[in-house]
């Protein structure tokens, strides 16, 4: 089975949520994708990038980790930070919640990423960080 | 991301082109409600043709000129709306509030 993997680190800039999301959708680009597919990872992995710049670090510079991985048709998509962590997962993870109402967030962050991805997992420890975990099977061109 | 202003029949159309993201929403926010402000418009058109990338960052600009523009019992309204964008608005359930044009002069003679 095929199997490919890289890691990018970069500062928690706004700046970066556009290099991010290229910079994931270049690397899945292997995988023959389809347009929509492309759109989907690109949007999952904005919305990710986002939390980490906004909640985890509460806009404040620290780095933020994405490991890409392929597993023949699989991309995994590993987006870390080490910020102030989810207080209640639950919680954050209902549409339309926001724990930011004054930045006019539609607290759609999370219900986007399961709805673009195959699966959605996040793992996070009140002052240790986040890790999002999110996998997408492509359809190889047949 | 850029933003190009037109006046029809009293509404404000914006044709934004470019990435929306959280990045580029506040410039984008503060831009437009500058103008909003400015000349006293409760009518706006957000136009989507030109916008290449959007996440939910998009969602939380379009429903905040809604509330600021109900305000003043005005409308906003979409146009010209593609399929990535379409997908992400969508599971806001934002269709229900807020209507999609095809183009802009539809939009015009309808709001």
């Amino acid at each position: 089975m095929f199997h490919n993997r890289v890691k990018i680190e970069f500062l928690s800039k706004s700046q970066n949520e556009s290099f991010a999301r290229v910079a994931v959708a270049a690397f899945a680009a292997q995988l023959d994708p389809t347009i929509d597919e492309i759109s989907d990872v690109k949007t999952a992995v904005s919305e990710a990038v986002t939390n980490a710049i906004i909640h985890g670090y509460n806009s404040e510079e620290e780095m933020i980790t994405i490991e890409a991985i392929i597993d023949g048709t699989e991309l995994t998509v590993i987006i870390s930070d080490s910020g102030q962590g989810i207080d209640n997962l639950e919680v954050a993870m209902q549409p339309l919640y926001t724990s930011r109402p004054d930045l006019e967030r539609s607290g759609m962050g999370f219900t986007v990423m399961e709805a673009f991805m195959d699966s959605l997992e996040v793992k996070s420890d009140k002052g240790t960080g986040t890790s999002i975990i999110m996998k997408k099977i492509f359809n190889p061109l047949s | 991301m850029h933003l190009n202003f037109e006046n029809s029949e009293e509404k404000l159309i914006v044709y934004m082109s470019g990435e929306l993201d959280h990045h580029s929403a506040e410039e984008v926010r503060n831009m437009i409600d500058d103008r909003l402000d400015r000349d006293n418009y409760n009518k706006l058109i957000m136009d989507f043709a030109g916008v290449s990338f959007m996440d939910s960052s998009g969602i939380g600009v379009v429903i905040g000129r809604y509330r600021k523009l109900h305000m003043r019992s005005g409308k906003v309204c979409v146009t010209n709306i593609k399929s990535s964008v379409k997908r992400v608005f969508e599971l806001s359930g934002m269709f229900k509030i807020i209507m999609s044009y095809d183009n802009v002069e539809q939009a015009v003679n309808n709001i």
